[in-house]
């Protein structure tokens, strides 16, 4: 069935390649513009309020000397990275995150947050649209399901020791993801994405009237706000281990197929 | 050595295209219309959080041992006029709230009026812009009942705040439609924690307006101005921080 020449037979199906790259485009913006929200108050608190004169668990401090990020006790200096780095024109800033991880480059907390909630509304219709789709043409179940003798965990760990020894190329023929993928993109795009958007919408005071059930699940506006900046953190790290993958994988032949949709078969063995 | 070649173009397109990315993106967020074309989410905001619940849903209301050990203040900590300074000095016994505009019958609210009419004390979360909150109680009189008082004319569509202080030279103002003037918990507060609103925190009179970030709550009120249209107000976009830093006129997120 998976040999058979129809254009099932495609590696990624169309949905799955338009999402992909409109979902990178919005990721990155989405990165970058929160981060400018960010540098507005470099601060993050547990529970419902948290201002300035509040314990935050994590916060960046910036002088015109040094930058540092504290986490708890602990005080990282991060001097000419973040809290205090130099601009294009060799200007020392103080605003937390750096010119050229933040949209736009210069600190605008106005322009950030546009940016911010109308890729916002594109990631969300988008990844909607994708998990209802792929529930409909089977993406889920034929790709992503994990089957009762994948969850061996002698299945995972073949699957850990051959990933430490940098064989990526295990695959069934049936399955086109292996089992650590299918972790890591469930988990991404069923838990973490929707987080995301959960939080983003605990934060607004006008969805709290409406809704006031979705920050108390959270644990209260801050505590939404310190897992929203959480979650992205959590994405960066998917996304640096997903290049990692991707280069070792052999990048150009895979960026090739999750544009043109590829062939199912494992060719490399061919 | 082919692996090689591929693999510094890989990191020289990368570096060039992540440069060419973030000018382009200054480039766009300077242009009024991309400025406008991302703005549309912002309707869209407002649209959305407008038809979900009720329209008059209460936001969140918190208990004593909920409040925030400090409530930051921020803007204007003083508005250090000679006439505010005057009246501060005898505890704003001459303050009054002037109600002007598309009002049928137009008029003034002294402190000790605004202080014998029914209160409404509630304690809710203020959430800036910026991304911080701080919960306090604030006691005050609802806006609804000075509406009822002054009867809105019926081309009244939002109700403009003036305020006694001024930022980077210009009057700080801020405006609201009606169905926020309206709601339960809108009030023109004067107490906060028990006591009279601090000076920071824009006393004599501030208006809370709940389900919307800090900025739209105008501190150290001086009067309520109905009008049509905002056009005609300050630069027409409703508000001071709309104004002068483009933040939205509608603050819901
Ligand atoms: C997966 C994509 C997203 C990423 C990576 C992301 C990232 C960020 C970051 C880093 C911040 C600033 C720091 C913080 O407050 O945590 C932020 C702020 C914010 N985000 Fe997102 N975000 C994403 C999606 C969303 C969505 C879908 C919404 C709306 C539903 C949203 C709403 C907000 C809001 C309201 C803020 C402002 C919080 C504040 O005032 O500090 N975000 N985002």
């Amino acid at each position: 069935m998976i040999k058979s020449q129809n254009n099932t037979a495609k590696r990624h199906k169309l949905t799955t390649r338009l999402w992909h790259w409109v979902n990178a485009l919005c990721l990155l913006v989405l990165v970058m513009s929160g981060l400018t929200i960010f540098n507005a108050h470099p601060r993050l608190y547990w529970g419902e309020y948290g201002a300035s004169d509040d314990y935050a668990w994590a916060a960046v401090g910036s002088s015109q000397t040094l930058g540092y990020v504290r986490l708890g006790e602990t005080k990282i200096e991060t001097t000419g990275f973040v809290g205090n780095w130099r601009d294009s024109n060799g200007q020392i800033q103080t605003w937390a995150f750096p010119g050229w991880a933040t949209i736009p480059s210069y600190y605008s907390l106005a322009e950030g947050r546009r940016w911010h909630f109308f890729f916002a509304w594109i990631f969300s219709v988008g990844l909607a649209f994708f998990m209802i789709r792929s529930l409909f043409n089977r993406h889920v179940q034929k790709d992503l399901h994990i089957s009762r003798a994948e969850w061996r965990p002698s299945s995972i760990w073949r699957d850990v020791r051959n990933h430490l020894r940098l064989r990526f190329h295990e695959v069934s023929s049936v399955n086109i993801y292996n089992i650590l993928q299918k972790f890591s993109y469930v988990g991404v795009i069923f838990i973490l994405l929707p987080l995301m958007i959960f939080t983003g919408l605990a934060m607004s005071p006008a969805m709290d009237a409406n809704w006031p059930w979705l920050t108390d699940i959270f644990g209260g506006r801050q505590s939404a706000r310190s897992i929203h900046f959480i979650g992205m953190s959590l994405l960066l790290l998917f996304f640096i281990v997903h290049m990692i993958t991707l280069l070792l994988a052999g990048p150009f032949k895979q960026t090739w197929a999750m544009i043109t949709g590829g062939k199912r078969e494992d060719s490399d063995h061919a | 050595m082919r692996k090689m070649l591929s693999r510094r173009t890989l990191i020289t397109t990368g570096a060039l295209g992540a440069g060419s990315l973030l000018s382009g993106c200054d480039a766009l967020s300077r242009n009024q219309t991309f400025q406008n074309i991302l703005g549309s989410a912002e309707d869209a905001n407002f649209l959305v959080q407008r038809a979900l619940g009720d329209r008059m849903e209460l936001a969140s209301e918190y208990s004593i041992k909920d409040l925030s050990p400090k409530f930051r203040a921020n803007g204007t900590r003083d508005p250090g006029t000679p006439d505010y300074t005057a009246s501060a000095a005898q505890g704003f016994a001459d303050w009054q709230l002037r109600l002007t505009g598309l009002f049928k019958k137009p008029q003034n609210f002294s402190l000790a009026a605004l202080l014998s009419m029914p209160q409404r004390t509630q304690i809710t979360r203020h959430d800036c812009v910026e991304g911080w909150s701080a919960i306090g109680q604030w006691t005050g009189v609802p806006l609804k009942l000075l509406l009822d008082l002054a009867q809105l004319q019926d081309s009244a569509k939002f109700l403009v705040f003036h305020c006694a202080d001024r930022l980077g030279g210009r009057p700080y103002y801020e405006s609201i439609d009606l169905l926020d003037a309206f709601h339960p918990q809108t009030i023109m507060a004067h107490r906060l924690n028990g006591e009279s609103v601090p000076i920071e925190n824009g006393a004599p009179l501030r208006l809370r307006v709940e389900r919307q970030l800090g900025y739209k709550h105008a501190k150290y009120v001086t009067g309520i101005e109905a009008v049509a249209t905002l056009d005609n107000i300050g630069e027409g976009k409703g508000g001071y921080w709309e104004d002068v830093g483009n933040y939205e006129w509608y603050a819901g997120i």
